[in-house]
Formats: C-alpha cells, sequence, structure tokens
C-alpha cells in the first residue's frame, strides 16, 4: 500500500479558499468595527435621505399639482442615497487607506486582492443595508405598505446595490490618483448620475443626448428596480421611466460590481 | 558562495525617467543585522519596497529568502514581515485586533493567532495592553504594535524602514532595547533602512548609499578601519619625551596639542598595553577616539549624513 503523503490539489485548493474566505472576513469585520465604534459618522450619513424625504418629498410635493404621490415617487432614490452614502464613504477609503498606509499592509499580505476588495464591499453592503432598514422604516411616510416580501425584497436589493456601488467606487479610487484628482472625479459623476437617473423626477422629454446619457446611466436601472419592485404593493403605481426586465437589471447591477471588483484587484496585484 | 537571506543582483528602479535606485548588489548573510544607510531620498524604501514586491524593478535581479522577487511575489510575501516608513496601523481597532486581523490574513487558525498574537505582545513589551485602543497608544507603542505585527507569521526575513524615524532618542532607545531582544529570542534576518549612525553601529552588516548607488558595503568596524585609524589621545607628566620613546621603540609618530599628545595607531586596543610599557613618564590619562561612521560616509561621498557638506574633515 502507498501513502500519498502529499496533499491533494483539491485539498490544497479547500484550504487556500478557506484562507482567502477569511481573509475577505476579515476586512468585512473591521469595516463594521469602523462603522460602529464611530456612531456620528452613522448618523450623519443617515440625515442625508432622511431629510431628501422630509424636506424635497413633502415640501416639493406640496408645491406640484397632484403631488401627494410625490413622496412615494421620491422613496427609490430616498433609498438609493442611504445605500450610496456608505458605499461611497468606504468605497473612497481604498484611496485614503492607500495614501495611509494601510493598503499597502494589506497589500503584501499573501492573499489575492479579490478577497481584500470583496470582504471590504460585503462591509459596506452591510453597513449600507442596515441604514436601508432604518430608512425602510419611514415607508409609511411615502404611503408604501409594510408588506413583509416587499421589505424582503427591498433589503435584498439594497444589498445588492451597496455592494456594486461600492466596487465601482473602489475601482475609480484605484485607477484615479492622486487622491484629490478622485475625489473631484467622483463629484463629477455621481451627481450628475443621479440627477440623471429619474430617482429625483420622472424623465421625459429630455433632449436626445440627454436621454442617451439616461439610458447609459447604472443608476437608472437600479432606480427603475426598486421603483418596480415597489409598484405592485402600491393603489396607484407609477408609470416607469425605463422597462428593461427587472432580472436583466438585477443582472446589470450583479455584473457591474464583479467586474470592478475584478477589475480593481488586477489593477492592485500589478506593481507599480 | 551560499545564498544570503537577501540577494539583489544590479538592481534598478526608475520612477518616469528618474533613477532612484541605480544598480545595487548586495548580499546579507541568513541572521544578520543588516543595516541600509543613506540620506533622505536615497533609494532606501524604493529598494525595501522592490524586495518586498510592492515595487516592480525596472531591471536586476532580486532574491529573497531564497526566491526571486518577480518569479513568485506571493510565497517572498509569504516570507517576510514588513514594517513601513509611514504608520500603518489601524488606529480604530485595539491592539490584539490589529493584531488579530494580520494573523488571518496570513492565514494562522484561530488557535495559533491567539498563542502568537500573545507572544509577539510580550516580546515588544505590550502585554496588557491587548485591548487598548490604538489612536491612544505613544507614538513608539505604535511602531512596536508594527513591528509585532511584522513577526507575527514569523517570518524569516523582517524589513524595518527607518524603525525610529520621528520618534524621541528615549523612544528610539526602547525600540533597540525590543530589537536586540529579538535577536536574542529569534533567528531571524532584519533588513532595516536609517539615516541615524549610531543605529547603523548596532548592526553587523551595512551599506551606505547616496543617490541610489552603494558606496560602501562591510560591517561598521571594517568601514571604519578603512578609513583610519583610532586615536590615541595621552596626558602625561612630559609630553617631549613621551613622544620621542614611543617614536623610538614603538615607530609611532605622535602630534603635540595643548591639552596632550594624540598617536594614530590602527588598533588602539593592542596598542595601549605597549604604549603603557615604554613609557618611562607618568601617565594621566588614556583616551581613544575612533573614526565614526559619519566620517566613513563623508569619505565616500563628500558629503554628511544630514546633508551638510563639510570641506575639510576635522581630526
Ligand atoms: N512614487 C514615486 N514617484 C516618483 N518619484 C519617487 C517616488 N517614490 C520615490 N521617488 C523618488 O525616488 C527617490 C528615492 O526615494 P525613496 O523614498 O526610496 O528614498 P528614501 O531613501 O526612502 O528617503 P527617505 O529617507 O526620505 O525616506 C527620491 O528622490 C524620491 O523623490
Ligand atoms: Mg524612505
Amino acid at each position: 500500500m502507498t501513502v500519498d503523503a502529499r496533499p491533494s490539489v483539491w485539498s490544497r485548493l479547500l484550504r487556500r479558499l478557506w484562507w482567502e474566505t477569511r481573509a475577505a472576513h476579515v476586512v468585512w469585520q473591521r469595516e463594521l468595527l469602523h462603522y460602529a465604534r464611530n456612531p456620528a459618522r452613522l448618523i450623519m450619513t443617515l440625515a442625508q435621505p432622511v431629510v431628501y424625504l422630509l424636506v424635497l418629498g413633502t415640501g416639493l410635493g406640496a408645491m406640484l399639482p397632484g403631488g401627494g404621490g410625490y413622496p412615494t415617487y421620491l422613496f427609490p432614490g430616498v433609498l438609493l442615497m442611504t445605500v450610496q452614502a456608505p458605499a461611497i464613504a468606504i468605497g473612497a477609503s481604498v484611496a485614503v487607506d492607500r495614501e495611509a498606509g494601510f493598503l499597502r499592509e494589506m497589500l503584501v499580505a499573501p492573499v489575492h486582492r479579490v478577497s481584500l476588495l470583496a470582504g471590504r464591499c460585503a462591509g459596506a453592503a452591510t453597513v449600507a443595508t442596515c441604514q436601508g432598514v432604518l430608512v425602510l422604516g419611514l415607508a409609511g411616510l411615502a404611503h408604501i405598505p409594510y408588506a413583509p416580501e416587499l421589505m424582503l425584497a427591498l433589503i435584498a436589493e439594497m444589498a445588492l446595490i451597496a455592494f456594486a456601488m461600492t466596487a465601482f467606487v473602489a475601482l475609480l479610487a484605484v485607477v484615479i490618483s492622486p487622491t484629490p484628482t478622485f475625489h473631484a472625479a467622483l463629484g463629477c459623476v455621481l451627481t450628475p448620475l443621479v440627477f440623471l437617473s429619474g430617482a429625483l423626477f420622472p424623465i421625459a422629454g429630455l433632449p436626445v443626448w440627454l436621454t442617451a446619457l439616461m439610458v447609459a446611466n447604472p443608476l437608472t436601472y437600479v432606480i427603475d428596480l426598486l421603483r418596480r419592485t415597489i409598484a405592485p404593493y402600491l393603489a396607484r403605481p407609477e408609470p416607469a421611466a425605463v422597462h428593461s426586465p427587472v432580472l436583466m437589471e438585477l443582472a446589470v447591477t450583479a455584473g457591474v460590481g464583479l467586474l470592478s471588483v475584478l477589475l480593481a484587484a488586477r489593477r492592485l496585484s500589478r506593481p507599480r | 558562495m551560499r545564498p544570503g537571506a537577501i540577494h539583489t543582483h544590479s538592481l534598478r528602479k526608475s520612477y518616469q525617467g528618474m533613477r532612484a535606485v541605480c544598480g545595487i548588489s548586495l548580499n546579507v548573510e541568513a541572521g544578520e543585522m543588516f543595516g541600509f544607510l543613506g540620506p533622505n531620498g536615497a533609494g532606501k524604501s524604493t529598494m525595501i519596497s522592490m524586495l518586498s514586491t510592492l515595487l516592480r524593478p525596472s531591471g536586476g535581479r532580486a532574491l529573497v529568502a531564497g526566491i526571486d522577487v518577480r518569479d513568485d511575489p506571493k510565497e517572498v510575501r509569504r516570507r517576510i514581515g514588513l514594517v513601513f516608513q509611514e504608520p500603518t496601523v489601524d488606529t480604530d481597532l485595539t491592539v490584539r485586533e490589529n493584531l488579530a486581523f494580520h494573523a488571518t490574513l496570513y492565514g494562522l487558525g484561530k488557535h495559533d493567532a491567539r498563542r502568537r498574537v500573545a507572544e509577539a505582545a510580550d516580546l515588544v513589551g505590550l502585554t496588557g495592553r491587548g485591548d487598548t485602543l490604538v489612536r491612544t497608544l505613544s507614538d513608539s507603542m505604535r511602531r512596536l504594535l508594527e513591528i509585532a505585527r511584522g513577526l507575527l507569521h514569523e517570518p524569516g526575513v523582517l524589513f524595518l524602514d527607518e524603525p525610529t524615524v520621528g520618534l524621541d532618542p528615549q523612544a528610539r532607545a526602547e525600540i533597540w532595547e525590543h530589537l536586540r531582544e529579538l535577536r536574542h529570542r529569534r533567528a531571524i534576518t532584519v533588513f532595516l533602512t536609517t539615516h541615524h549612525l549610531e543605529e547603523a553601529e548596532y548592526c553587523d552588516h551595512i551599506a551606505m548609499v547616496d543617490r541610489g548607488r552603494v558606496v560602501a558595503d562591510d560591517s561598521p568596524a571594517a568601514l571604519k578601519r578603512l578609513i583610519g585609524t583610532d586615536r590615541i589621545h595621552l596626558r602625561t607628566g612630559d609630553d617631549q619625551a613621551a613622544a620621542a620613546t614611543l617614536s623610538d621603540y614603538l615607530g609611532l609618530a605622535s602630534a603635540w596639542g595643548p591639552d596632550g599628545l594624540y598617536v594614530q595607531v590602527t588598533d588602539a586596543a593592542t596598542a595601549i598595553p605597549w604604549v603603557c610599557t615604554v613609557l618611562r613618564v607618568p601617565v594621566h590619562s588614556i583616551e581613544v577616539r575612533r573614526p565614526s561612521l559619519d566620517e566613513v560616509f563623508l569619505r565616500y561621498t563628500g558629503r554628511t549624513l544630514d546633508g551638510a557638506s563639510r570641506p575639510e574633515v576635522s581630526l
């Protein structure tokens, strides 16, 4: 009988996978600890969407003819802004970590960059979803029923959206340097994307080139996804801006996230 | 020739045409405390980044722990510990959390990690500080934490990029005490950069770099022997007679000063007994001055380490 002392390819692969999973897990944990230890940050990032819902939703709604439905219309946008804040903060912290050195400390460890990035994005998704759950508590203000299936679907979608956004912002952070340039680029890309997504007002009757931008804007599909998840539960459903299959919208969001993680990891593992 | 723990052959790095490291060849033996000594901008950090696979060399070869940094960067990273020049601890986490984070990235199991975290903390005197937030630690303790972290996965080679930069003399002494303790407890190769001469003196082997080139490479004692001789400062009852005796019996030339005699010898330790034996006049005091590394650096670069150029050697 011969005994092969070397571990088989499969067991090595499994051990490797376990190692990488644990690495991603501690990176995830680190993000949560950061949030837990800075409650002020948590409150500040929560304030913005709530202010939008209350001020813009009720204030603007009162001005519009037949604007009683405006808070309802605005709600997907409010959810998007809720998850966007921590997603951007954590994605952008890649740039901060790169400058401060903590990223280098992680990069010199013998783990795959995909694990590091995935852990970070998962951390952001967790934080964002927790905040999203709090904001979901305000659904009543927007005349949206608290149906359990609806709430669960929205929570899952917010987690996915936050993951993808964090990954995308992290990709920008890795590609665009130095950090001030990155922050400028972030501001100049994200604000128009939000305005052109149909989050704040229905997009209709735009010039062709703006319509083209809207169709190319990934946030349009994210908003549409949230809106169409909510629509069946409403007494008076809104007309949607775009009509692409929900499955495709989910796939595009997940695809953007995964692709961003892979590209950012590739960029990070190539020594300068 | 036994391949050292670190071996480089005409290693080069340019940043957009600006040459930061211009062909450095080094051989660091396993178990050595190696000091890479040079002024600001000499290319020390660039060298460490290349050896730790964070930066791709523009040319040349580098083997770390027997592995080519270009062929298998991951394996190199597994075998080295690295403390960066700039602080890289997470100040929002506790001491233990920082160490545990690192242990997991290096694939240590939970049980193993707990033991090694305790060991590493003990080595740098941070035992009992496990639950302290790093934000509240002093600068030197943060540095010690980084060193502990670099040692956690028991690397064969530890890189320290200016481990005492920005610390006051007392904190520096503390760091060095722990580094010596480390050498005492573990067989490890230490590659450290510094621009403090007194720190280079603690190393077994130093290389002096200036503008990306190695200008001198040997043990501190050998380097100093190379540039010159020890000086013995004698105060006697009769300097003139003493000078004559030293010249007649030992063939030593001496110079008079207002405060005594100065004698140049190759090795003061062996010369002093002879000097005492031959002198027939009362000897009030004997003082030995050894050549300093600063003079070595000056000799090779025309500048002192802190960047000032001194036109004349004071001797
Ligand atoms: N990313 C970079 N891009 C361009 N030039 C760089 C870069 N990093 C370093 N340099 C230049 O390369 C040279 C060597 O830098 P390096 O940081 O290796 O020096 P050092 O010896 O570590 O100096 P210090 O004691 O200040 O840390 C310097 O002239 C520096 O300006
Ligand atoms: Mg440096």
